[in-house]
This record gives structure tokens, C-alpha cells and sequence, in this order.
């Protein structure tokens, strides 16, 4: 990749703007605060958004091939639901495990065929799913469902211990995993170039011969697949199943997307983008809770000017 | 070179009795097509004869209700572009459809890239589409973006897509639409190259003298049915023309006659002095009298468009004086042009003329609504009226007031276009380019209209890059050359090659019509 940045710049232009979007907070961070520059702030910022970055992973196959994914987020809610109503029923980790990534792909299958079959936009189709997912929450529980199981906790708690003394949780390893396989697939496989393909021009990877079909139900499985293993980090993460969690999680990972470079009309992209997008909004978050006298609220001031600014930015740079 | 035609092999491509019909359309009726290897075949025929719809059926993007494709000797019923593909049958449609956001390589290889250890081997791969380029000698980096290059690389590109397969069927559907002279040169020669390397190429071209110089045969198709299959060789452009419109030639020499025989002889309808915009057009005098065709020739980039616009008030003249009716005129704006009765017809119909997503009837009132101003509704019945009048009048098709534009052909479009600045009944009409991209028989249609318009007293501003044209229906023709007019010539007795000498810089005197 390093040596294709000289020759097409423009292409890596945006995920290097975030990165050094990023830098820049943190640098701020750093100089204005003591303590800010630590490893373990940067190693909290993986720990307190693991899920985010895995959504964001599967965000980025939706955007790429042109679609939106606005389910994720209820489909969060509903796999803590599950995983909580699930422990406690008595049921053993791995099958709860299975259950929970089960339904998210089956959800996205699903959204994928009527996407595809009934040619409705995504957005309504996802937006519906987003309905259901959230309604079925509350079929299981109105009630939080705390986790008591001693295994999901002993997971949930366990610290890696990397060295300098900065220490991580398992999620941020299974995000991480995630960023790195969703990486191989857009990159090195057919299927990742057919997502590539299919955003760039839907008609011309038809005409090319390519299997459009399969990549358009595709990847709405991919991101139910990846919404759903998000809300087994963030069931980790709670230690608790509620069916109002995640409530807007969706926007926060398509801001992420977004504010990493992936253009909203397809085609152009990276999902190292949307893990930088992941930490620039991490990052803001921490700022604010260092100032300590700003309202939390001024994150979402914030991730709304940086969307405004980036959505303009690809817009002149679709122009050009 | 060329293949032996008299002893064909056995065709590589065999369609019989194909039928296929669309709600309300008859697309194709019984029609037998055979493609041979080793040949290069043109599929003649105006807009909706059902040229795209034959190639869309062989490639498997559209399923006949009827008939059957043989390919090789075996009965084949593609469901998908891609078991076409795999069967050995590419094609390069008229549009770049190839993915722009991606690499050049990979637009070439994309569902076929080599792979290693399961993952797309890339250096590979750039390699691979490097030999490919380099066989049909395009010399581009591999890893080069799509979309950094021109849209004629990018055509060749698609070219290089179509023979990375074995490719034993080639179907060009109109690839040189969009290329220079020197361009098509090119991918001629590499149509040739692997023609003779016995791949079977079936083109489609509008253009008659690309499809003689390049096509060993030709099928000939009309309103969805096979008038016949000819050698190249065998049969002339007359001919040709004669069975793709179905018609007598004496309709487009019909024309050139009444032109021959007017002497317009109308009042001075717009005298503009030394009327000019620095950048656009240098200052020029022109004059056109009511009842009169006043054609500019000149080369693309000459200032033909630019006079015209200046003419319409869509650019601001910055020097001359414009004289309307004898009254001076000062142009703010097209608004002002469309009050004194001036319409312009613009070369770009899909960008600055039609509205794409509106039906024929709500195109067609536009303009004249807009001279009404938004407060007076037109009244439905009025509508309906004109509208079936200029359906009628002009032959559009489908004959359907509440058909969207978007799904006309090229010529329909440009007549609906045509209309809609008719029905404002304007005294000058400035036609950019209204021929371009159609068929000869609406081509006919539009000249034959113009010629009738000016009979009627209105005076038309024809503008064309084919000059034959320009000279067959214009009274009177101005030259233009590098943004200057500089010459003004009797249409009744100048020929092509006068003008052709003028347009070159030969130096021919200035003749002023009497």
C-alpha cells in the first residue's frame, strides 16, 4: 500500500486525513492534560469502543457496495438481550455464542434478500429491521437482564497485560481480529473486489459478468454477522442485556465510517478508515471527559461538525 | 487479410427464429443472425431496430421468448452475462462499463484474478493484464486507477477485458461513439489483429464509413425482423441505406431539391454587427432574413456553439449591436431571446435540453409554458392538443404523451426536443448539432423538417459537424474557423469540398450571397 501512496495519493487521502485528524486530538489531549498521553488512554480507547470498531468493520462492506446498514444498532441491543436472558436461562457460553451470532447473520440475510429481491432502498429495509430488532428486545425483557454467568464474567474482567504496563481486555483482541480479517476479505479475495465493484458501478459489475447478487445479500449477512458479535463485546462490556442499549450506536459507526474517508456513494474506502474514524470519535470523548466542566453532549457537537466537514470533502473530491 | 468469404466455416454463432417481445413492444420477430470466425460483422440498422436487443440476447443479459443460439454447434441458453462471458462471448458495450474506483488491472481480471494461497495474487495479476494490454499494444501501468485514464483508454481497456478470456466472440456495440479519428484508427487495428487471430467480432456502428472499411459482412435488421445478411463488398451504401430505412432515398434528395429551388427572399428577420464575446467568438456580421436556413459550418471548437449562444442571450455579448425587426435588441438572458421569438435548440439534449424523468407531454410544454409565465396555467385540453399535434407532426414514437423521455431513442428525444421549442412558434430557431447521434431516418425526418419550417417563413440557424449536411439543406452557409467567421457562401451552389477547402485554410474568396 506504502508504495502505491506516491503514485495515487488522492486515493489515501482521506484515511491519512483521519490519521492525522487523530494524531491532532491526541496531541491536543496530550498537551493540554497530564496523564493524557499514556498507553493505557490509547489502550482504552480500543477498550471502550472494541464494538464499535467491529461494526464499523461490517459498516464499511454495506458502504462500500453502495448500500446502509441502519439495523446494527438494534441488533446490538438484541444480541446483549439474548446473550443476558440466555446466561441466565443456563444455558453454556458457546451455544449462547452461537445463538447470538446466528440470529445477527440471519437478520442481515434476510435484509439482504428483500434488499435484493424487491429492489427496496436499504435505508427502509434496514430501517425496518432496525424496528424489528429493537421490538424483539422487549419481547425477551423490558427489564435489564444482568449477567451473572461466571465464565462471560471471568472473560468479561480478564486483563491482557501488554508490555509498558498497559493492559487490554479480550475485546479489543476480537476487534482487532475482526479489523484484520475484514481487511484480508475487501482486499484479497474476489468477493472483497466484487464489493469494490459493485459500489463503483452496479450495472458495470453486472456487465462484467461479476456475481452482484451474492455480494449485494452478502454484505448485509457480513454486517448482521458483525452487529451481532459487537453485541457479545458489548454484552462483555455491560455485563448486562437491555433492550434500550445501543440506542443511535448505528450513526455513531456510519459517522465512523464516514469521518474515515469511505464515500457514502460506494466504491471508495478503507476499513482502517473506519477504525480511525473509531478512535477520532473515541479520542474527542476522552478530551471532553479530561476538561471535565464540558457536558458530554459536546461530543456529539463535535462528531457533527467533523461529519459536515468530511461529507463536503468527498463531495469536491467526487466533483473533481 | 481478409478471410476467405466465398468458403465460410461453419459459423461460430448461429441464432434462428429469435423472438423475444417487451410489454407493448415486439423487439425482435424471427430473426437469424450467423457470425463466422475470423470476421469482423456489422449489425446495420437504425435506433429500435433491435440491434442492442439481438447482441443483449446472444450475451444473456435479455432471454428470446422464441428461437435458439448456437454456439459451437451446441444449443445455449445463457441466463447471465457471465455464463455468456464464460462461453467465450465478451462484450464491450457502447458505455465504459467498467469500475472506475478500481484498477486497471483489475477491471481487466476482476472474476478471474489469479490467486495464491486463496488470496488475489496482485503482482500477479498486474502482470497478467500487462501482457493482455500489451497484445492489443496499450502501454498503460496496470496499477494505474480506471478513472485517471481518457474514455477511449478506458474503452480500450474494456477491450482488454473481452479477449483476457478465450474470447472466441467479440460484440462491439457502438465502441466508437465517444473516440477521435486517430482513436478509432487504433482500435480498428486491433480489431483487425484479432480478427485474423480468428476471433469473431460483431460491431455496431452508426458510422457508414468505419462500418465499410472495417466489416466483412453485414446482417441488416428493421423494426425487429432480418431484411438480409450481405458480403460488405456486395452491396453499396445506397442500398444499404435503402433497407435500413425501408424507404426510398427520395425522400433525403427530395429535400436537397426543395432547398435548390427557394429563393428566400423574406424581410430581414436579425442583422447582428460586429457582435462578439472575447474568448467565445470574435465580432461578426451576420444577417437572416424570415423563411431562411442559414448553416454554420466549421470544426468543433470553431465557435459555432458559441455564436449560437450569443445569438440566444445564454452568453452576454461583449461588443456589436443585435437588430431585431428592424428594433434594436439588448439580450439579458435567454428570457429575453424567447420574447423576441428566438429559440435554441442546444447541442447537449440530455444535459441542457430535455428533462430526462418527465413524459413527453410535460417536455413538450415547458418551454411554452414558461413564455406564459408559471401564473397562467396551460389548460389540460390545450395541452393535449399540441401535444397530439406534434406527435403526429413530427413522428415521434412511441407515440405516448405520458412516455418518460428517458426511455426514447436519441432521435425521438431530439424531436421532442425539436417540439418543444415549436410550439412557441419561434421566427428564428437555432438547431445545435440536432442530428447528432441518430439514425438516418430520423436524420431525414428532422432536414425534412427544418426545410418545411423555413417554407412556413421561419428562419433557421442549423448547426452540424457533417457538412454534407450543413450544404444540403442551408441557403445560405457561414464558414467559421478558429473562433472567426470567415466566409459566407450560396448554399444553392457550394459544394462539400469548397467548404472543406475553406474550413482547411485554403484560401478561397469570400463570396457574398447576391
Amino acid at each position: 500500500m506504502t508504495t502505491l501512496a506516491p503514485r495515487v495519493p488522492s486515493r489515501f487521502l482521506p484515511v491519512l486525513a483521519t490519521v492525522a485528524l487523530f494524531v491532532l486530538a491526541f496531541g491536543v489531549g496530550s498537551a493540554r492534560y497530564d496523564g493524557f498521553a499514556s498507553g493505557q488512554v490509547i489502550a482504552n480507547l480500543f477498550i471502550d469502543n472494541a464494538f464499535l470498531i467491529v461494526l464499523a468493520a461490517g459498516m464499511t462492506f454495506v458502504i462500500l457496495s453502495g448500500g446502509i446498514d441502519l439495523s446494527v444498532g438494534s441488533v446490538v441491543a438484541l444480541s446483549t438481550m439474548v446473550t443476558a436472558s440466555g446466561l441466565q436461562a443456563g444455558w453454556p457460553v458457546p451455544l449462547v455464542v452461537v445463538a447470538v451470532l446466528l440470529i445477527g447473520s440471519t437478520l442481515g440475510l434476510l435484509m439482504g434478500l428483500v434488499i435484493h429481491k424487491f429492489d427496496i432502498q436499504p435505508f427502509i429495509v434496514t430501517l425496518a429491521g432496525m424496528f424489528l430488532a429493537r421490538g424483539l428486545c422487549f419481547v425477551i425483557s423490558v427489564e435489564s437482564v444482568s449477567i451473572k454467568d461466571r465464565t462471560f464474567r471471568d472473560v468479561a474482567t480478564a486483563a491482557i497485560e501488554l508490555p509498558g504496563g498497559v493492559t487490554i481486555t479480550y475485546n479489543v483482541v476480537i476487534a482487532l481480529l475482526v479489523v484484520a480479517a475484514a481487511m484480508y476479505v475487501l482486499h484479497r479475495t474476489r468477493f472483497g473486489r466484487t464489493v469494490y465493484a459493485v459500489g463503483g458501478s452496479e450495472s458495470s459489475a453486472l456487465l462484467m459478468g461479476l456475481p452482484t447478487t451474492r455480494v449485494k445479500v452478502g454484505v448485509y449477512v457480513i454486517s448482521g454477522l458483525c452487529s451481532s458479535l459487537a453485541g457479545l463485546l458489548f454484552s462483555l462490556y455491560m455485563l448486562s442485556g437491555y433492550g434500550l442499549h445501543a440506542v443511535g450506536m448505528e450513526l455513531d459507526a456510519i459517522a465512523a465510517v464516514v469521518i474515515g474517508g469511505t464515500l457514502l456513494a460506494g466504491g471508495v474506502g478503507y476499513v482502517l478508515g473506519g477504525l480511525a474514524g473509531v478512535l477520532v470519535l473515541g479520542t474527542i470523548q476522552t478530551l471532553i471527559s479530561f476538561q471535565g466542566t464540558l457536558s458530554s453532549w459536546w461530543t456529539k457537537i463535535v462528531i457533527g461538525v467533523l461529519l459536515l466537514v468530511f461529507i463536503a470533502v468527498q463531495r469536491t473530491m467526487v466533483r473533481r | 487479410m481478409t478471410p476467405p468469404l466465398n468458403e465460410p466455416p461453419p459459423p461460430v454463432v448461429e441464432m434462428r427464429g429469435i423472438s423475444l417481445a417487451f410489454p407493448g413492444v415486439k423487439a425482435l420477430q424471427d430473426v437469424d443472425f450467423r457470425l463466422f470466425p475470423g470476421e469482423v460483422h456489422a449489425l446495420m440498422g437504425e435506433n429500435g431496430a433491435g440491434k442492442s436487443t439481438l447482441i443483449k440476447t446472444l450475451t444473456g443479459v435479455h432471454r428470446p421468448d422464441g428461437g435458439q443460439v448456437v454456439l459451437g454447434g451446441d444449443e445455449v441458453a445463457f441466463s447471465s452475462p457471465g455464463e455468456a462471458q464464460h462461453a467465450g462471448i465478451s462484450t464491450v458495450y457502447q458505455e465504459v462499463n467498467l469500475c472506475a474506483n478500481l484498477t486497471v488491472a483489475e477491471n481487466i481480471l476482476l472474476g478471474r484474478e489469479p490467486r495464491r494461497f486463496g488470496g488475489i495474487d496482485f503482482p500477479a495479476m498486474r502482470k497478467r493484464a500487462g501482457e493482455v494490454l500489451a497484445r492489443i499494444g496499450v502501454h498503460i501501468d496496470p496499477g494505474s486507477s480506471l478513472g485517471e485514464h481518457p474514455i477511449a483508454v478506458q474503452q480500450l481497456v474494456a477491450i482488454a477485458r473481452a479477449i483476457a478470456v478465450d474470447c472466441r466472440v467479440l460484440v462491439l456495440d457502438e465502441p466508437t461513439s465517444s473516440l477521435d479519428a486517430g482513436e478509432v484508427a487504433e482500435l480498428f487495428r486491433i480489431m483487425r489483429v484479432l480478427r485474423d487471430e480468428g476471433v469473431a467480432i460483431l460491431f455496431v456502428s452508426h458510422f457508414l464509413d468505419q462500418v465499410y472499411e472495417i466489416s466483412d459482412r453485414m446482417t441488416v435488421l428493421r423494426n425487429g425482423s432480418l431484411v438480409g445478411e450481405h458480403l460488405t463488398a456486395d452491396v453499396d451504401r445506397r442500398t444499404l441505406i435503402a433497407q435500413m430505412i425501408g424507404r426510398d432515398l427520395g425522400a433525403l434528395e427530395a429535400i436537397e431539391d426543395a432547398a435548390e429551388k427557394r429563393h428566400p427572399d423574406g424581410p430581414v428577420l436579425l442583422h447582428a454587427s460586429e457582435l462578439g464575446r472575447r474568448g467565445a467568438i470574435d465580432p461578426f456580421d451576420l444577417e437572416i432574413r424570415a423563411g431562411e436556413v442559414v448553416g454554420l459550418a466549421g470544426l468543433l471548437g470553431s465557435g459555432r456553439t458559441e455564436l449560437a449562444r450569443l445569438l440566444f442571450g445564454a452568453d452576454r455579448a461583449d461588443s456589436g449591436r443585435l437588430v431585431v425587426d428592424g428594433k434594436p435588441l439588448r439580450l439579458r438572458g435567454p428570457r429575453s431571446a424567447i420574447a423576441a421569438g428566438i429559440a435554441f435548440s442546444s447541442e447537449d439534449r440530455k444535459g441542457e435540453g430535455l428533462v430526462a424523468d418527465l413524459s413527453i407531454r410535460d417536455n413538450l410544454v415547458l418551454a411554452m409554458q414558461a413564455a406564459r409565465g408559471w401564473t397562467r396555467p396551460l389548460p389540460r385540453r390545450t395541452k393535449d392538443q399540441l401535444v397530439e399535434k406534434y406527435l403526429k407532426a413530427l413522428d415521434i414514437r412511441p407515440a405516448n404523451p405520458d412516455a418518460l423521455v428517458r426511455t426514447l431513442s436519441g432521435g425521438n428525444q431530439q424531436k421532442v426536443l425539436l417540439a418543444r421549442w415549436l410550439v412557441t412558434e419561434p421566427r428564428l430557431l437555432i438547431l445545435d448539432e440536432p442530428t447528432r447521434g441518430i439514425d438516418i431516418g430520423a436524420k431525414a425526418q428532422i432536414q425534412q423538417l427544418v426545410t418545411t419550417l423555413a417554407a412556413e417563413g421561419t428562419a433557421v440557424l442549423f448547426i452540424s459537424a457533417e457538412l454534407e449536411e450543413v450544404v444540403r439543406i442551408s441557403d445560405r452557409i457561414v464558414v467559421l474557423r478558429d473562433r472567426r467567421k470567415i466566409a459566407e457562401l450560396d448554399g444553392s451552389v457550394t459544394g462539400v469540398d469548397e467548404v472543406v477547402e475553406l474550413i482547411a485554410g485554403g484560401a478561397a474568396p469570400e463570396k457574398v450571397v447576391s
